[in-house]
């Protein structure tokens, strides 16, 4: 009631009213507060964007190679996804692998961490965490070592006659393990935090009410746990689409190739790629765009847009 | 009063117009947003007008950047991964150390390139657009220093201030790309050539057609530099690399490359980093450089690495020392430059490094270092072991050979 005292108080003919010049100030604070990331946003997001947009337009210098003019050029983009339409599908397709991969390792890790782990929790999150103090090439080269033909994996393999070539180094199986190794953290973690956020005694309430274990997980559990497996396979999927590392290293020469490595090379090895590259690196974020706009409007909650 | 000059920055002028129309109130938030979206993205567009080409053909000679040397007594030189003396114990390089005591000028030394493409592409923009770069000498192979010479990205040598140059050695004094050696001078050269392990081999290979064996298939890797893959190829074929050779020529080389690579023959197209595949076993053969068996050899305290000059002939590059267009010590880079052409220096590097020493009386000074090195053909070829193995250098290409034959390679290796 004080509360209501106060305002009616407030409100009254001889006190200057507070309420106009207390909304400019916190709309001045929030203005200010938005400035140091808008700031960044441009400098670092939208000119860089801009700028790649325009590299994407310009033409070769005829006789010069790997000088250029500004132009509107859009045959670059229709000679570079005709040229690396495999490259894209290949790219969508380990991603993809590599997100379901993760997400049956990690959803298991996640649910134990979250209701089983007791005092283990801790120990287990930071075996989780641990390999990113380590840089993320040495990781993947060490998987070479791993995998390497006379290493203990393809010999176990070998011995058991599933690995008819010989070999997992340059082959895809490689490219999908050393993609699911390095982006099964942002599955985990994710899951994790919504897990451990559900009330318990939600999940117990479908015991009581004569679910069984699983038509429990099923009902109750996952759909708790969604908010996390959305971010988990999207923070997977996005990045491991655009990535080049793991198959740069893992991989072979024509036949395991995704779409980051087309543009590293258009970039840094092909006298006049620039513009391809740039082509590319748009289209590929288009793709990427497009998809995650659907797989949200289809799956998604309202935490996440 | 009279109104100054609007300023020229597009981005200035615009939060100074915005702030002339307020003049009366304050700066009004949405105007100084506004004002700043604007400049940035005005600023983003003139900034993305790409460096035009340099004038025709080159003859206008390119304006050179004030020289610091005399008042600035630094060098910052970039060049490749273990390719200078070292000294695991105190961490330095002896001879870049003596440099310093001897000359007073500190001398900056980093192994920023691993790759001609990859580090020529990340510094061209800020060349071109006369950015500096940071660095006072960077280290190319012959056909991207002939990119960097006909670009007009590097500065022309004073030779008459740097005496020990000449001792360069003759057959490296007039390349084509470099004619007389106005913008470059040598710093190692190499070989490039079959390598494997013997005791896993089981056998000599003496040709590259040895390497497509059903015995080694899917362990042989070959380099990504393609003037010596589809070089050692070419010659296998019977063309003359350093002569005019065409592209029908070339594209038979690939079309060779693209069967092996099908066939399942070559395991992997790799950098410098194919020393690895030979350390684990992943690889027992394959085309690579000279130097880089005597560090396997070293390292694996294995002595059955072989490399092997193919019979058909090997391939013979040079890596040249330049100074970016960019640079602000050009004196102090000659400095640098000139001290390593001092035989008893040079010997220091070679017994290091392994690769072919392009310096005149290196031969006479390794003698009292390693008599056994001075005998080398790797460090020491004497002129009949180039000719009687047939060691060639691959042409240089036009510009627009260079572009195509690059793609191409691109292509075949699968990017």
């Amino acid at each position: 009631m004080t509360a209501g005292v106060a305002h009616v108080a407030g409100a009254g003919p001889d006190l200057p009213d507070p309420v106009p010049s207390a909304g400019r100030t916190r709309s001045l604070t929030a203005y200010l507060l938005l400035l140091p990331g808008a700031l960044w946003l441009i400098v670092f997001f939208v000119v860089p964007l801009a700028q790649l947009f325009t590299v994407s337009l310009q033409s070769g210098f005829p006789g010069y190679p790997g000088y250029y003019y500004r132009d509107v050029n859009f045959g670059t983009y229709a000679s570079a996804l005709t040229e690396f339409a495999g490259h894209f599908g290949r790219s969508l397709l380990y991603a993809g692998l590599a997100t379901l991969f993760a997400f049956v390792l990690a959803y298991p890790l996640a649910y134990a961490m979250a209701f089983r782990a007791g005092r283990w929790r801790n120990f287990m999150m930071i075996c989780v965490i641990a390999p990113f103090f380590t840089s993320f090439i040495l990781r993947t080269i060490a998987w070479r070592q791993i995998l390497a033909d006379n290493g203990p994996v393809a010999d176990t393999l070998t011995f058991l006659h599933l690995l008819p070539g010989g070999r997992i180094t340059e082959t895809w199986m490689a490219v999908v393990a050393g993609l699911t190794y390095n982006f099964l953290p942002f599955m985990v973690l994710p899951i994790y935090a919504s897990l451990e956020r559900a009330d318990a005694r939600v999940i117990e309430a479908g015991g009581d009410l004569y679910a069984n274990g699983f038509t429990t997980f099923r009902t109750v559990t996952l759909p708790m746990s969604m908010p996390g497996v959305i971010a988990g396979t999207l923070l997977t999927f996005i990045p491991a689409a655009g990535d080049y590392v793991n198959a740069e290293l893992l991989g072979s020469d024509r036949s395991t190739k995704m779409v980051g490595n087309v543009i590293e090379s258009q970039f840094f090895k092909v006298l006049g790629g620039f513009p391809t590259a740039a082509a590319l690196s748009f289209t590929l974020m288009a793709i990427i765009l497009a998809m995650v706009f659907l797989y949200i409007r289809r799956f998604g909650t309202e935490e996440l847009l | 009063m009279k109104p100054l000059p609007p300023p020229a920055d597009p981005a200035t002028r615009h939060l100074v117009d915005a702030a002339r129309r307020t003049a009366r109130g304050s700066l009004s938030r949405r105007g100084l947003l506004g004002g700043a979206l604007l400049g940035a993205g005005a600023t983003a567009l003139s900034a993305c007008a790409p460096p035009a080409p340099p004038a025709a053909g080159g003859s206008t000679a390119p304006a050179l950047p004030e020289d610091l040397s005399a008042t600035e007594k630094t060098v910052d030189f970039a060049n490749w991964t273990a390719y200078l003396d070292y000294d695991e114990d105190t961490k330095k390089y002896p001879t870049l150390e003596a440099f310093i005591a001897a000359t007073g000028i500190t001398a900056t030394y980093s192994e920023d390139i691993d790759d001609n493409d990859t580090y020529f592409n990340k510094i061209a923009p800020q060349l071109r657009a006369k950015q500096d770069i940071g660095k006072d000498i960077f280290v190319f192979t012959d056909w991207m220093a002939n990119r960097v010479i006909r670009d007009q990205l590097c500065q022309p040598l004073e030779l008459i201030r740097m005496p020990h140059a000449a001792n360069l050695l003759d057959s490296l004094k007039d390349v084509s790309f470099d004619p007389g050696r106005q913008h470059s001078l040598t710093w190692q050269s190499g070989f490039g050539g079959i390598g494997y392990d013997r005791s896993k081999v089981g056998r000599d290979l003496k040709s590259i057609d040895d390497l497509w064996a059903d015995d080694l298939k899917g362990k042989v890797v070959v380099l990504s530099e393609f003037r010596d893959t589809l070089g050692l190829i070419m010659m296998s074929q019977g063309v003359d690399i350093s002569r005019d050779f065409g592209k029908a020529q070339f594209e038979a080389a690939v079309a060779e490359i693209d069967k092996r690579i099908s066939d399942g023959y070559i395991r992997r197209v790799k950098g410098n980093s194919y020393i690895e595949d030979l350390k684990s076993g992943n690889a027992i053969a394959g085309i690579v450089w000279s130097g880089d068996l005597f560090v396997l050899r070293a390292e694996t305290e294995n002595d059955s690495w072989q490399f092997q000059i193919p019979e058909s002939g090997g391939t013979l590059w040079s890596d040249n020392m330049m100074i970016p267009i960019t640079s602000r010590h050009r004196r102090n880079a000659m400095a640098l430059m000139d001290y390593y052409y001092q035989p008893e220096v040079a010997a220091q590097v070679a017994a290091y490094v392994n690769y072919v020493c392009p310096v005149q009386g290196a031969q006479a000074e390794m003698e009292k270092i390693d008599p056994e090195l001075a005998k080398s053909p790797f460090i020491f070829p004497s002129e009949s072991y180039i000719k009687d193995n047939n060691i060639l250098g691959f042409r240089a290409l036009k510009p627009q050979e260079d572009a195509d034959y690059g793609a191409a390679w691109a292509k075949v290796v699968g990017n």
